[in-house]
Protein backbone atom coordinates (compact mmCIF):
# COMPACT_ATOMS: atom_id res chain seq x y z
CA UNK A 1 0.00 0.00 0.00
CA UNK A 2 1.37 3.44 -0.89
CA UNK A 3 1.70 6.20 1.66
CA UNK A 4 -1.14 8.06 -0.08
CA UNK A 5 -3.47 5.08 0.20
CA UNK A 6 -2.62 4.61 3.86
CA UNK A 7 -3.10 8.35 4.38
CA UNK A 8 -6.59 8.34 2.87
CA UNK A 9 -7.71 5.32 4.88
CA UNK A 10 -6.51 6.88 8.15
CA UNK A 11 -8.13 10.17 7.12
CA UNK A 12 -11.47 8.38 6.84
CA UNK A 13 -10.98 6.77 10.26
CA UNK A 14 -10.12 10.05 11.94
CA UNK A 15 -13.36 11.71 10.77
CA UNK A 16 -15.68 10.61 13.63
CA UNK A 17 -13.01 11.52 16.21
CA UNK A 18 -12.35 14.97 14.77
CA UNK A 19 -15.16 16.63 16.72
CA UNK A 20 -13.94 20.18 16.03
CA UNK A 21 -13.59 19.52 12.32
CA UNK A 22 -9.96 20.67 12.47
CA UNK A 23 -7.96 20.65 9.23
CA UNK A 24 -5.71 17.58 9.14
CA UNK A 25 -2.24 17.66 7.59
CA UNK A 26 1.05 16.01 8.45
CA UNK A 27 1.86 18.61 11.13
CA UNK A 28 -1.53 18.34 12.91
CA UNK A 29 -0.93 17.23 16.47
CA UNK A 30 -3.30 14.86 18.27
CA UNK A 31 -3.06 16.43 21.71
CA UNK A 32 -2.87 20.10 20.67
CA UNK A 33 -4.77 20.55 17.39
CA UNK A 34 -7.25 17.68 17.60
CA UNK A 35 -7.53 17.83 21.41
CA UNK A 36 -7.66 14.05 21.75
CA UNK A 37 -7.86 12.95 25.38
CA UNK A 38 -6.46 9.61 26.46
CA UNK A 39 -9.79 7.79 25.98
CA UNK A 40 -10.16 9.14 22.45
CA UNK A 41 -6.61 8.07 21.66
CA UNK A 42 -7.40 4.51 22.82
CA UNK A 43 -10.50 4.27 20.63
CA UNK A 44 -8.79 5.85 17.63
CA UNK A 45 -5.77 3.55 17.91
CA UNK A 46 -8.06 0.51 18.18
CA UNK A 47 -9.84 1.60 14.98
CA UNK A 48 -6.53 1.91 13.11
CA UNK A 49 -5.25 -1.40 14.46
CA UNK A 50 -8.37 -3.18 13.24
CA UNK A 51 -8.36 -1.44 9.83
CA UNK A 52 -4.75 -2.36 9.05
CA UNK A 53 -4.52 -5.54 11.16
CA UNK A 54 -1.48 -4.23 13.05
CA UNK A 55 -0.48 -3.54 16.64
CA UNK A 56 0.50 -0.03 17.63
CA UNK A 57 1.77 -0.66 21.16
CA UNK A 58 1.61 2.12 23.74
CA UNK A 59 5.39 2.29 23.55
CA UNK A 60 5.13 3.14 19.84
CA UNK A 61 2.23 5.53 20.43
CA UNK A 62 4.40 7.53 22.80
CA UNK A 63 6.57 8.54 19.85
CA UNK A 64 3.68 9.58 17.61
CA UNK A 65 2.67 13.18 18.20
CA UNK A 66 1.32 14.33 14.85
CA UNK A 67 -0.66 12.99 11.92
CA UNK A 68 2.32 12.61 9.59
CA UNK A 69 4.19 10.51 12.14
CA UNK A 70 1.12 8.27 12.49
CA UNK A 71 0.88 7.68 8.72
CA UNK A 72 4.61 6.90 8.60
CA UNK A 73 4.31 4.49 11.53
CA UNK A 74 1.35 2.66 10.00
CA UNK A 75 3.23 2.37 6.66
CA UNK A 76 6.20 0.89 8.50
CA UNK A 77 4.11 -1.48 10.62
CA UNK A 78 2.44 -2.92 7.49
CA UNK A 79 5.92 -4.03 6.50
CA UNK B 1 12.95 29.44 37.33
CA UNK B 2 10.45 27.21 35.58
CA UNK B 3 8.10 26.01 38.36
CA UNK B 4 7.85 22.25 38.03
CA UNK B 5 4.48 22.42 39.78
CA UNK B 6 2.80 24.44 37.01
CA UNK B 7 1.73 21.17 35.37
CA UNK B 8 -0.67 20.67 38.30
CA UNK B 9 -2.37 24.07 37.92
CA UNK B 10 -5.49 22.73 36.20
CA UNK B 11 -6.04 20.18 38.96
CA UNK B 12 -5.38 22.77 41.69
CA UNK B 13 -7.95 25.03 40.03
CA UNK B 14 -10.54 22.26 39.75
CA UNK B 15 -10.08 21.40 43.41
CA UNK B 16 -10.35 25.00 44.54
CA UNK B 17 -13.54 25.50 42.54
CA UNK B 18 -15.04 22.39 44.09
CA UNK B 19 -14.15 23.40 47.65
CA UNK B 20 -15.21 27.02 47.08
CA UNK B 21 -18.75 25.66 46.68
CA UNK B 22 -18.56 24.81 50.40
CA UNK B 23 -18.37 21.03 49.99
CA UNK B 24 -16.34 19.03 52.53
CA UNK B 25 -13.10 17.83 50.94
CA UNK B 26 -13.82 14.31 49.68
CA UNK B 27 -10.12 13.48 49.55
CA UNK B 28 -9.16 14.71 53.01
CA UNK B 29 -11.44 12.80 55.34
CA UNK B 30 -10.13 11.85 58.78
CA UNK B 31 -11.33 8.78 60.63
CA UNK B 32 -11.00 10.06 64.20
CA UNK B 33 -12.12 6.79 65.77
CA UNK B 34 -12.83 3.42 64.23
CA UNK B 35 -15.41 1.50 66.24
CA UNK B 36 -15.79 -1.65 64.14
CA UNK B 37 -15.33 -2.78 60.51
CA UNK B 38 -18.56 -0.92 59.68
CA UNK B 39 -18.57 2.12 62.01
CA UNK B 40 -16.31 5.08 62.65
CA UNK B 41 -16.29 8.68 63.77
CA UNK B 42 -15.42 10.73 60.65
CA UNK B 43 -15.03 14.52 60.67
CA UNK B 44 -16.76 14.49 64.09
CA UNK B 45 -19.79 12.41 63.05
CA UNK B 46 -20.87 8.82 63.76
CA UNK B 47 -20.60 7.20 60.37
CA UNK B 48 -21.47 3.88 58.74
CA UNK B 49 -18.55 2.76 56.59
CA UNK B 50 -19.56 1.68 53.08
CA UNK B 51 -16.35 2.31 51.20
CA UNK B 52 -13.53 0.40 52.83
CA UNK B 53 -13.10 -2.88 50.84
CA UNK B 54 -13.09 -4.51 54.26
CA UNK B 55 -15.26 -7.21 52.68
CA UNK B 56 -14.97 -9.88 55.35
CA UNK B 57 -14.73 -7.53 58.33
CA UNK B 58 -11.51 -9.10 59.61
CA UNK B 59 -9.96 -5.87 60.95
CA UNK B 60 -11.44 -6.33 64.45
CA UNK B 61 -11.46 -10.12 64.58
CA UNK B 62 -10.27 -11.04 68.11
CA UNK B 63 -8.00 -13.87 66.91
CA UNK B 64 -6.43 -11.63 64.27
CA UNK B 65 -5.78 -8.85 66.79
CA UNK B 66 -4.36 -11.28 69.35
CA UNK B 67 -1.95 -12.70 66.76
CA UNK B 68 -0.78 -9.20 65.87
CA UNK B 69 -0.21 -8.21 69.50
CA UNK B 70 1.72 -11.37 70.21
CA UNK B 71 3.97 -10.84 67.18
CA UNK B 72 4.54 -7.24 68.22
CA UNK B 73 5.68 -8.48 71.65
CA UNK B 74 7.76 -11.37 70.35
CA UNK B 75 9.34 -9.89 67.22
CA UNK B 76 9.21 -6.11 67.65
CA UNK B 77 7.63 -3.33 65.64
CA UNK B 78 9.44 -3.77 62.32
CA UNK B 79 11.99 -5.79 60.39
CA UNK B 80 14.07 -2.84 59.12
CA UNK B 81 15.16 -4.93 56.19
CA UNK B 82 14.55 -6.45 52.79
CA UNK B 83 13.08 -9.93 52.44
CA UNK B 84 16.36 -11.08 50.88
CA UNK B 85 18.53 -9.70 53.69
CA UNK B 86 17.41 -9.45 57.32
CA UNK B 87 13.68 -9.03 56.64
CA UNK B 88 12.37 -12.59 56.40
CA UNK B 89 11.03 -13.60 59.82
CA UNK B 90 9.20 -16.76 60.78
CA UNK B 91 5.93 -14.86 60.25
CA UNK B 92 6.71 -14.12 56.59
CA UNK B 93 7.25 -17.81 55.98
CA UNK B 94 4.04 -18.62 57.82
CA UNK B 95 1.90 -16.20 55.86
CA UNK B 96 3.33 -17.55 52.59
CA UNK B 97 2.50 -21.08 53.76
CA UNK B 98 -1.05 -19.95 54.60
CA UNK B 99 -1.40 -18.50 51.07
CA UNK B 100 -0.15 -21.71 49.43
CA UNK B 101 -2.75 -23.61 51.43
CA UNK B 102 -5.53 -21.09 50.74
CA UNK B 103 -4.99 -21.18 46.95
CA UNK B 104 -3.71 -24.81 46.82
CA UNK B 105 -0.67 -23.56 44.88
CA UNK B 106 3.02 -24.39 45.15
CA UNK B 107 4.50 -20.92 45.59
CA UNK B 108 3.57 -17.69 47.33
CA UNK B 109 5.55 -14.48 47.47
CA UNK B 110 4.54 -11.65 49.80
CA UNK B 111 5.15 -8.00 48.94
CA UNK B 112 4.82 -4.95 51.16
CA UNK B 113 1.68 -3.79 49.29
CA UNK B 114 -0.68 -5.09 46.61
CA UNK B 115 0.50 -2.24 44.39
CA UNK B 116 4.05 -3.54 44.63
CA UNK B 117 2.96 -7.10 43.88
CA UNK B 118 1.56 -6.04 40.49
CA UNK B 119 4.39 -3.60 39.89
CA UNK B 120 7.04 -6.21 40.66
CA UNK B 121 5.69 -9.34 39.02
CA UNK B 122 4.44 -7.79 35.77
CA UNK B 123 7.45 -5.54 35.17
CA UNK B 124 9.85 -8.40 35.90
CA UNK B 125 8.35 -11.29 33.93
CA UNK B 126 7.47 -9.31 30.79
CA UNK B 127 10.75 -8.02 29.41
CA UNK B 128 12.09 -6.46 26.23
CA UNK B 129 10.49 -7.95 23.11
CA UNK B 130 7.64 -9.52 25.11
CA UNK B 131 4.04 -8.33 24.84
CA UNK B 132 1.64 -7.41 27.63
CA UNK B 133 -1.97 -7.65 26.47
CA UNK B 134 -4.19 -6.04 29.10
CA UNK B 135 -7.71 -4.83 29.74
CA UNK B 136 -8.00 -1.07 29.30
CA UNK B 137 -9.72 -0.69 32.70
CA UNK B 138 -6.80 -2.24 34.57
CA UNK B 139 -5.82 -0.88 37.98
CA UNK B 140 -3.16 1.85 38.23
CA UNK B 141 -0.67 -0.63 39.69
CA UNK B 142 -0.89 -2.70 36.48
CA UNK B 143 -0.42 0.35 34.26
CA UNK B 144 2.52 1.50 36.37
CA UNK B 145 4.04 -1.98 36.07
CA UNK B 146 3.74 -1.68 32.27
CA UNK B 147 5.43 1.71 32.37
CA UNK B 148 8.24 0.39 34.51
CA UNK B 149 8.94 -2.69 32.39
CA UNK B 150 10.38 -2.95 28.89
CA UNK B 151 7.65 -5.01 27.22
CA UNK B 152 5.39 -3.80 24.40
CA UNK B 153 2.08 -2.75 25.98
CA UNK B 154 -1.16 -3.42 24.09
CA UNK B 155 -4.51 -2.65 25.75
CA UNK B 156 -7.89 -3.94 24.59
CA UNK B 157 -11.46 -2.75 25.22
CA UNK B 158 -12.80 -3.69 28.65
CA UNK B 159 -13.97 -7.32 28.90
CA UNK B 160 -14.14 -7.55 25.08
CA UNK B 161 -13.21 -11.08 23.98
CA UNK B 162 -12.94 -10.24 20.28
CA UNK B 163 -10.79 -7.18 20.84
CA UNK B 164 -8.51 -9.25 23.06
CA UNK B 165 -8.18 -12.09 20.55
CA UNK B 166 -7.55 -9.75 17.60
CA UNK B 167 -4.58 -8.30 19.47
CA UNK B 168 -3.24 -11.69 20.48
CA UNK B 169 -3.35 -12.80 16.83
CA UNK B 170 -1.24 -9.82 15.77
CA UNK B 171 1.63 -10.45 18.20
CA UNK B 172 4.73 -11.34 16.18
CA UNK B 173 5.52 -15.04 16.08
CA UNK B 174 7.85 -16.20 18.84
CA UNK B 175 7.31 -13.24 21.17
CA UNK B 176 6.46 -14.00 24.81
CA UNK B 177 2.97 -12.87 25.84
CA UNK B 178 1.54 -12.00 29.25
CA UNK B 179 -2.22 -11.45 29.38
CA UNK B 180 -3.18 -9.34 32.40
CA UNK B 181 -6.77 -9.49 33.68
CA UNK B 182 -8.68 -8.77 36.85
CA UNK B 183 -11.35 -10.95 38.44
CA UNK B 184 -13.47 -8.06 39.70
CA UNK B 185 -12.93 -4.57 38.30
CA UNK B 186 -13.04 -2.27 41.28
CA UNK B 187 -14.60 0.80 39.70
CA UNK B 188 -17.90 -0.66 38.51
CA UNK B 189 -17.73 -3.90 40.47
CA UNK B 190 -18.16 -6.00 37.32
CA UNK B 191 -16.66 -9.43 36.82
CA UNK B 192 -14.49 -10.54 33.87
CA UNK B 193 -15.52 -13.45 31.61
CA UNK B 194 -12.36 -15.27 32.71
CA UNK B 195 -13.40 -18.72 31.46
CA UNK B 196 -13.49 -17.44 27.86
CA UNK B 197 -10.58 -15.02 28.23
CA UNK B 198 -8.21 -17.54 29.76
CA UNK B 199 -9.11 -20.08 27.05
CA UNK B 200 -8.37 -17.52 24.31
CA UNK B 201 -5.09 -16.51 25.95
CA UNK B 202 -3.96 -20.13 26.23
CA UNK B 203 -4.95 -20.81 22.59
CA UNK B 204 -2.47 -18.10 21.60
CA UNK B 205 0.29 -19.39 23.84
CA UNK B 206 0.13 -16.61 26.41
CA UNK B 207 0.80 -16.76 30.13
CA UNK B 208 -2.05 -15.37 32.21
CA UNK B 209 -1.94 -13.17 35.29
CA UNK B 210 -5.19 -12.41 37.14
CA UNK B 211 -5.53 -9.78 39.85
CA UNK B 212 -8.07 -11.14 42.34
CA UNK B 213 -7.78 -8.30 44.87
CA UNK B 214 -11.55 -7.73 45.02
CA UNK B 215 -12.71 -11.35 45.14
CA UNK B 216 -10.55 -13.10 47.74
CA UNK B 217 -12.48 -14.73 50.53
CA UNK B 218 -15.98 -14.67 49.07
CA UNK B 219 -16.01 -15.49 45.33
CA UNK B 220 -15.46 -19.12 44.29
CA UNK B 221 -16.04 -22.28 46.31
CA UNK B 222 -12.94 -21.76 48.46
CA UNK B 223 -12.92 -17.97 48.17
CA UNK B 224 -10.02 -18.11 45.69
CA UNK B 225 -11.71 -15.67 43.35
CA UNK B 226 -13.38 -15.32 39.99
CA UNK B 227 -11.01 -17.72 38.22
CA UNK B 228 -11.98 -20.44 40.70
CA UNK B 229 -15.66 -19.55 40.38
CA UNK B 230 -15.47 -19.92 36.58
CA UNK B 231 -13.42 -23.11 36.78
CA UNK B 232 -10.18 -21.85 35.20
CA UNK B 233 -7.91 -21.26 38.18
CA UNK B 234 -5.69 -24.20 37.14
CA UNK B 235 -5.08 -22.40 33.82
CA UNK B 236 -4.00 -19.14 35.46
CA UNK B 237 -0.22 -18.83 35.75
CA UNK B 238 -0.11 -16.05 38.34
CA UNK B 239 -2.70 -14.80 40.81
CA UNK B 240 -2.09 -11.40 42.37
CA UNK B 241 -3.82 -10.49 45.60
CA UNK B 242 -3.76 -8.15 48.53
CA UNK B 243 -4.02 -8.19 52.31
CA UNK B 244 -5.64 -4.76 52.36
CA UNK B 245 -9.16 -5.88 51.48
CA UNK B 246 -10.71 -9.15 52.71
CA UNK B 247 -7.62 -10.04 54.77
CA UNK B 248 -7.93 -6.75 56.65
CA UNK B 249 -4.37 -5.47 56.95
CA UNK B 250 -1.79 -4.38 54.36
CA UNK B 251 0.49 -6.24 51.95
CA UNK B 252 0.31 -7.93 48.56
CA UNK B 253 1.15 -11.29 47.09
CA UNK B 254 1.54 -13.46 44.05
CA UNK B 255 0.75 -17.19 44.07
CA UNK B 256 1.80 -19.52 41.27
CA UNK B 257 2.52 -23.11 40.30
CA UNK B 258 5.32 -22.11 37.93
CA UNK B 259 8.23 -24.47 38.67
CA UNK B 260 10.79 -21.65 38.49
CA UNK B 261 8.74 -19.15 40.47
CA UNK B 262 11.15 -18.86 43.42
CA UNK B 263 13.72 -17.03 41.25
CA UNK B 264 11.39 -14.03 41.44
CA UNK B 265 12.69 -13.39 44.94
CA UNK B 266 16.08 -12.46 43.49
CA UNK B 267 15.13 -10.59 40.32
CA UNK B 268 12.01 -8.68 41.28
CA UNK B 269 13.13 -5.20 42.32
CA UNK B 270 9.96 -4.02 44.15
CA UNK B 271 10.42 -7.16 46.31
CA UNK B 272 14.15 -6.79 46.91
CA UNK B 273 14.62 -3.04 47.34
CA UNK B 274 12.10 -2.32 50.07
CA UNK B 275 11.63 -3.29 53.71
CA UNK B 276 9.47 -6.31 54.42
CA UNK B 277 6.15 -6.12 56.26
CA UNK B 278 6.26 -5.71 60.06
CA UNK B 279 5.92 -8.96 62.06
CA UNK B 280 2.55 -7.91 63.47
CA UNK B 281 1.17 -7.39 59.96
CA UNK B 282 2.20 -10.80 58.65
CA UNK B 283 0.90 -12.44 61.83
CA UNK B 284 -2.52 -10.78 61.47
CA UNK B 285 -2.56 -11.66 57.74
CA UNK B 286 -1.73 -15.34 58.32
CA UNK B 287 -4.40 -15.66 61.03
CA UNK B 288 -6.98 -13.89 58.88
CA UNK B 289 -6.23 -15.99 55.76
CA UNK B 290 -6.65 -19.20 57.75
CA UNK B 291 -9.97 -17.98 59.13
CA UNK B 292 -11.15 -17.00 55.63
CA UNK B 293 -10.82 -20.66 54.62
CA UNK B 294 -13.80 -21.38 56.87
CA UNK B 295 -15.88 -18.26 56.30
CA UNK B 296 -18.84 -19.63 54.35
CA UNK B 297 -21.52 -18.16 56.67
CA UNK B 298 -19.98 -14.72 56.45
CA UNK B 299 -19.70 -15.09 52.67
CA UNK B 300 -23.40 -15.86 52.35
CA UNK B 301 -24.31 -12.80 54.42
CA UNK B 302 -21.99 -10.56 52.36
CA UNK B 303 -23.79 -11.68 49.19
CA UNK B 304 -27.18 -11.03 50.82
CA UNK B 305 -26.00 -7.50 51.67
CA UNK B 306 -24.74 -6.89 48.15
CA UNK B 307 -27.98 -8.10 46.56
CA UNK B 308 -30.14 -6.04 48.92
CA UNK B 309 -28.16 -2.82 48.45
CA UNK B 310 -28.01 -3.26 44.67
CA UNK B 311 -31.72 -4.03 44.38
CA UNK B 312 -32.69 -1.27 46.81
CA UNK B 313 -30.65 1.43 45.07
CA UNK B 314 -31.98 0.35 41.68
CA UNK B 315 -35.56 0.54 43.01
CA UNK B 316 -34.88 4.07 44.29
CA UNK B 317 -33.94 5.07 40.75
CA UNK B 318 -30.16 5.32 41.00
CA UNK B 319 -28.09 4.39 37.96
CA UNK B 320 -25.68 1.59 38.87
CA UNK B 321 -22.47 0.29 37.29
CA UNK B 322 -23.88 -3.19 36.72
CA UNK B 323 -27.40 -4.41 35.95
CA UNK B 324 -27.18 -7.11 38.61
CA UNK B 325 -24.91 -7.47 41.65
CA UNK B 326 -21.70 -9.21 40.49
CA UNK B 327 -19.44 -8.59 43.48
CA UNK B 328 -19.39 -6.78 46.85
CA UNK B 329 -18.94 -3.45 45.04
CA UNK B 330 -21.99 -1.43 44.05
CA UNK B 331 -21.07 1.63 41.98
CA UNK B 332 -23.59 4.48 41.78
CA UNK B 333 -23.09 6.59 38.65
CA UNK B 334 -23.21 10.36 39.19
CA UNK B 335 -24.01 12.87 36.43
CA UNK B 336 -20.75 14.82 36.97
CA UNK B 337 -18.06 15.61 39.55
CA UNK B 338 -19.87 18.60 41.08
CA UNK B 339 -23.14 16.73 41.67
CA UNK B 340 -21.19 13.63 42.72
CA UNK B 341 -19.29 15.63 45.34
CA UNK B 342 -22.56 17.20 46.55
CA UNK B 343 -24.15 13.77 46.87
CA UNK B 344 -21.04 12.42 48.61
CA UNK B 345 -21.24 15.25 51.14
CA UNK B 346 -24.98 14.82 51.66
CA UNK B 347 -24.37 11.14 52.44
CA UNK B 348 -21.55 12.02 54.84
CA UNK B 349 -23.89 14.39 56.68
CA UNK B 350 -26.44 11.58 56.88
CA UNK B 351 -23.69 9.53 58.51
CA UNK B 352 -22.55 7.37 55.59
CA UNK B 353 -19.09 7.09 54.06
CA UNK B 354 -18.70 5.90 50.45
CA UNK B 355 -15.80 6.41 48.02
CA UNK B 356 -16.01 9.29 45.59
CA UNK B 357 -14.22 8.04 42.48
CA UNK B 358 -13.47 10.34 39.60
CA UNK B 359 -11.37 10.49 36.43
CA UNK B 360 -8.70 9.41 35.67
CA UNK B 361 -9.27 6.45 38.04
CA UNK B 362 -12.70 5.76 36.54
CA UNK B 363 -13.61 4.35 33.10
CA UNK B 364 -15.13 6.70 30.47
CA UNK B 365 -14.59 9.81 32.64
CA UNK B 366 -17.37 8.78 35.01
CA UNK B 367 -17.89 10.10 38.52
CA UNK B 368 -18.90 7.28 40.83
CA UNK B 369 -20.02 6.82 44.39
CA UNK B 370 -18.52 3.46 45.07
CA UNK B 371 -20.02 1.36 47.82
CA UNK B 372 -18.25 -1.73 49.09
CA UNK B 373 -20.13 -4.02 51.42
CA UNK B 374 -18.86 -5.87 54.44
CA UNK B 375 -19.95 -9.23 55.81
CA UNK B 376 -20.29 -7.42 59.14
CA UNK B 377 -22.92 -4.96 57.87
CA UNK B 378 -26.15 -6.04 59.53
CA UNK B 379 -29.35 -6.34 57.50
CA UNK B 380 -30.65 -3.35 59.53
CA UNK B 381 -27.61 -1.26 58.58
CA UNK B 382 -28.24 -1.97 54.89
CA UNK B 383 -31.83 -0.72 55.28
CA UNK B 384 -30.52 2.35 57.12
CA UNK B 385 -28.04 2.94 54.25
CA UNK B 386 -30.86 2.79 51.68
CA UNK B 387 -32.79 5.39 53.68
CA UNK B 388 -29.73 7.67 53.69
CA UNK B 389 -29.33 7.29 49.92
CA UNK B 390 -32.99 8.11 49.38
CA UNK B 391 -32.89 11.30 51.48
CA UNK B 392 -29.53 12.46 50.11
CA UNK B 393 -30.46 11.60 46.53
CA UNK B 394 -33.69 13.63 46.75
CA UNK B 395 -31.98 16.55 48.48
CA UNK B 396 -29.30 16.78 45.78
CA UNK B 397 -31.75 16.03 42.97
CA UNK B 398 -30.08 12.85 41.71
CA UNK B 399 -33.33 10.87 41.99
Amino acid sequence: MTRDETDSRIRALIEPFNKKGARVDDATSFAGDLEFDSLTVMDFVAAIEDEFDIIISMNQQAEIENYGQLVDAVCKLQG
Amino acid sequence: MNDLFSKFDALIQQRETLLAGGVEDPFNLVMERVLSPTQAVCNGRDTILLGTYNYMGMTFDPDVIAAGKKALDDFGSGTTGSRVLNGTYQGHREVEAALCEFYAMDHAMVFSTGYQANLGIISTIAGKGDYIILDIDSHASIWDACKMGDAEVVPFKHNDLEAMERRLKRVPEGAGILVVLEGVYSMLGDVAPLAEMVAIAKKHGAMVLVDEAHSMGFIGEHGRGVAEDQGVLDQVDFVIGTFSKSVGTVGGFCVSNHPKFEIMRLVCRPYVFTASLPPSVVATAATSIRKLMHGSNKRAHLWENSRRLHGGLQALGFQLGTQEPQSAIVAVIMPNLERGAAMWEALLKEGLYVNLARPPATPANMTLLRCSLCAEHSAEQVEEILGMFERAGKAVGII
